[in-house]
């Protein structure tokens, strides 16, 4: 199953608490037979139907900023000009394998989905943004095929998105299907006013897209039966780390955090800390963790969110200055070089954390690092400063004690396992 | 969506600056600059006092990474 995505990211588990879009069973719902025997057509709905149906089903988005569907479908609409639609499966996320779990195993609900949207805006043109790592080939064909079924009344484009952490960010995404570079923008006017080559562009997540094609068929308030009131619905998660079977997790928004970790196998040691939402994300104790649910009301109160659903698992033994080491790093690395203060600052800041992780650092190193925390958070065109501090900030947190630990000269490392994947690029 | 008159604002597109530091030399009450020559604007918002003087370094601006936005 692993060789399915790639090296970085483990898939052992495919299972669903409660299963919107994995159910009835995980296997692949690839050919256009299999999909269609599970779910059916799409109904023959109009603009107005869907539209209604993004705002009774309060579907959000599951890209990681979770703002509701039935907005951007209102904001396009309101736009001059014809509209594009794009599904966006960019996932840059190393830890995250969601998106590339939906893109193979259920493509079909995916551009059902984007169909659906499209009608919504009356978009004349269509697109598939997909993380590098897939085969474009296998989603053309797709496409071909439901083309000959006459499934489509838009023609969609696949697009293979670069492998960078930053390309799936909505204003990079639409500079790279314009044709300049997938790098973000400063963000007024907003995409859903002048995006892909200035037209009124929606750029939605690929899972929402499912979630909406599964609407579509079974109706808001089925969406509703999962979730909470006040929010709605399931979400995938890719739940990775010092878990027994790392994979792909489907489950209603609010599940606790716990029954999440069971789901992929349970701890495999004594749990120490867990990051959730990736790696622009939070980090919890392991105190928190043991009562957290998985909702942005639940999780607002500890800084964080489901984000784009990642769930890392850190057990004892590992040490979590060495871990957030190496993927602050990645991230100076990743920075699209664009804006000053991230350009110039997240390199700084790896290299103090660096300092720190591996050679006990001091106070100053520490003390800098808070320093030019507070000079780049929020100078940014994207949020690739601000997340990356989150994810610092809580994590130095997080391993407060380790902290101390290694300005005395020590770490309590003693496994040589990585836990957070960093896919090196450049 | 609920649109309000607000107080203008000082807005950095930081894909277009590249720290030239005009905006710190003709409007110091608000714009400082930072150790690598970006600017700090710590209160964004434009008193009617500085309108005159954030205007200037506004349009001063020799990338035009300065808006003055009402959101």
């Amino acid at each position: 199953m692993t060789t399915l995505f790639d090296e970085h990211v483990r898939i052992d588990a495919e299972v669903a608490a409660q299963g919107a879009l994995m159910g009835p069973s995980p296997a692949s719902q690839r050919e256009l037979q299999a999909h269609l025997l599970a779910h059916g057509a799409v109904p023959a709905v109009d603009a107005r139907t869907v539209l209604r149906l993004a705002i009774d089903s309060g579907l959000t988005g599951h890209g990681g900023a979770g703002f509701p569907l039935h907005r951007k479908l209102e904001a396009v609409n309101a736009a001059r000009g014809r509209a594009i639609v794009v599904a966006n499966g960019a996932e840059g996320e190393p830890a995250s394998a969601k998106d590339r779990w939906l893109l193979a195993r259920r493509p079909h609900l995916v551009l059902d989905g984007l169909q659906l949207v499209a009608r919504a805006t009356n978009a004349t043109d269509a697109y598939l943004y997909a993380n590098h790592r897939v085969d474009v080939a296998v989603l053309t064909d797709l496409l071909a095929e439901r083309r000959r079924a006459r499934l489509d009344r838009v023609s969609v484009t696949v697009v293979a998105a670069p492998d960078t952490f930053i390309s799936g960010e909505e204003t990079a995404v639409v500079g790279h299907i314009s044709g300049t570079a997938a790098l973000p923008r400063f963000k007024s006017p907003r995409v859903t006013e002048r995006g892909v080559r200035g037209r009124p562009t929606l750029v939605s997540n690929v899972e929402t897209l499912a979630l909406l094609a599964l609407i579509a068929r079974r109706g808001a308030a089925w969406f509703r039966s999962a979730g909470t009131p006040d929010a709605p619905g399931t979400m995938l998660l890719t739940v990775g780390g010092a878990v027994r079977a790392p994979g792909i997790v489907e489950t209603g928004h609010g599940t606790p955090l716990a029954d999440v970790l069971a789901l992929a196998g349970g701890p495999l040691t004594q749990l120490q800390a867990v990051l959730l939402g990736g790696y622009h994300g939070t980090w919890l104790t392991a105190g928190e963790a043991a009562t957290a649910k998985l909702s942005r009301s639940d999780l607002a109160p500890l800084g964080a969110s489901p984000g784009a659903g990642v769930v890392v698992a850190m057990g004892h033994g590992t040490c979590g200055l060495v871990e957030m080491s190496r993927v602050m790093s990645y991230l100076a690395e990743e920075s699209a070089g664009q804006c000053g203060p991230c350009l110039n600052g997240l390199p700084r800041i790896a290299t103090q954390l660096k300092s720190v992780a591996f050679t006990g650092g001091n106070q100053q190193a520490v003390a800098e690092m808070r320093r030019l925390a507070g000079l780049v958070v929020g100078r940014g065109a994207c949020h690739h400063p601000d997340g990356s501090m989150r994810f610092l900030g809580s994590g130095l947190r997080v391993f407060a004690a380790e902290v101390e630990l290694h300005l005395a000269g020590r770490c309590s490392r003693t496994s040589g396992d990585v836990v957070l994947p960093t896919a090196v690029t450049r | 969506m609920k649109t309000t008159k607000a107080e203008p604002r000082i807005v950095v597109d930081w894909t277009a600056c590249d720290g030239r530091g005009l905006c710190a030399e003709l409007l110091p009450e608000m714009v400082s600059r930072d150790e690598w020559g970006f600017p700090l604007i710590p209160e964004p918002t434009v008193p009617a006092s500085l309108r005159d003087h954030a205007d200037r370094a506004i349009a001063a601006c020799p990338r035009l990474a300065l808006r003055l936005v009402r959101t």
